[in-house]
């Protein structure tokens, strides 16, 4: 099933829409909640969450770390600027790779959609330059996680 | 195949040769106005030409003096592809979110007052 779309917009700007069988208000519970997060928002297989701190109020700092579990990984720090509850979270986000990469700007907005929930996540990079290296950065990502599963997949049939 | 997908991700892997995709995907452009916006010569664009040209990313057709590039269908599949792959990596984690969701949410489904 292709639920998700990633699409660019602009020359700044990047837009993932997603829906979700399960209402607004629980959708953002489970942006914010971080005993929640912990169980989603991991990135590759085998990957987790050891460290994930959020303030959610205007101003409230957010820090999120994930482990591979084998010495490996990254955090990511941010602040959040506005939060209408159930509907709208916006914030600013850089991961440290260690380096800190420039701002990303990020609307999430969460809209009834029959019984579910259509997600929307407008983020805004400062440059196309940015943009190109967060897309590119996120392939090799993604590239890890598919092989991963490929490996495992074959791994499984061969035993 | 595998080959030029190397080729592709390789230069995509070049802040100022994604710039120059950046611009050819507003339409076809010549080499002067390709340098136009960078701190470095011609021929320095013009070596990041030839790479781009390499990987199938761009192709060049003769006007007279001119060689105007484009993007080549091939360019945009690959920039698909690399589209594809960063949404794999989010689908990931959205499929654990239905999850955690219909763990949540037992209520889903069923109209609420």
């Amino acid at each position: 099933m292709t639920k998700l779309t990633l699409t660019t917009e602009g020359d700044k700007h990047v837009i993932v829409k997603r829906r979700f069988a399960a209402s607004p208000e629980a959708v953002y519970r489970a942006h914010l909640d971080p005993q929640l997060l912990q169980k989603w928002l991991l990135g590759p297989e085998g990957w987790t969450m050891p460290v994930c701190i959020n303030d959610a109020k205007p101003g409230g700092k957010i820090r999120y770390e994930w482990s591979d579990g084998k010495g490996h990984g990254f955090y990511l720090t941010g602040e959040f600027l506005e939060l209408t509850p159930f509907r709208r979270i916006v914030h600013i986000e850089r991961m440290h790779l260690p380096d800190p990469t420039p701002d990303n700007h990020v609307e999430t907005t969460f809209e009834p959609d029959g019984k579910g929930t259509l997600m929307t996540m407008r983020m805004t990079l400062p440059d196309p330059d940015t943009r190109a290296a967060m897309l590119a950065s996120g392939m090799e990502h993604g590239m890890e996680a598919s092989y991963e599963r490929l490996e495992s997949q074959i791994l499984k049939r061969a035993a | 195949m595998m080959r030029n997908l190397d080729a592709a991700f390789s230069a995509l892997a070049d802040p100022t040769r994604r710039a120059i995709l950046s611009r050819l995907a507003l339409g076809e452009a010549g080499v002067m106005e390709l340098a136009a916006p960078f701190k470095i010569t011609q021929p320095a664009v013009s070596r990041h030409l030839k790479v781009l040209a390499e990987a199938g990313l761009i192709g060049r057709r003769v006007e007279g003096t001119r060689r105007p590039c484009r993007l080549t269908e091939e360019g945009l599949a690959s920039v698909d592809q690399w589209l594809a792959m960063l949404r794999a990596a989010l689908s990931a984690n959205y499929d654990r979110l239905d999850t955690v969701l219909a763990e949540l949410d037992p209520q889903q489904g069923k109209d609420k007052p």
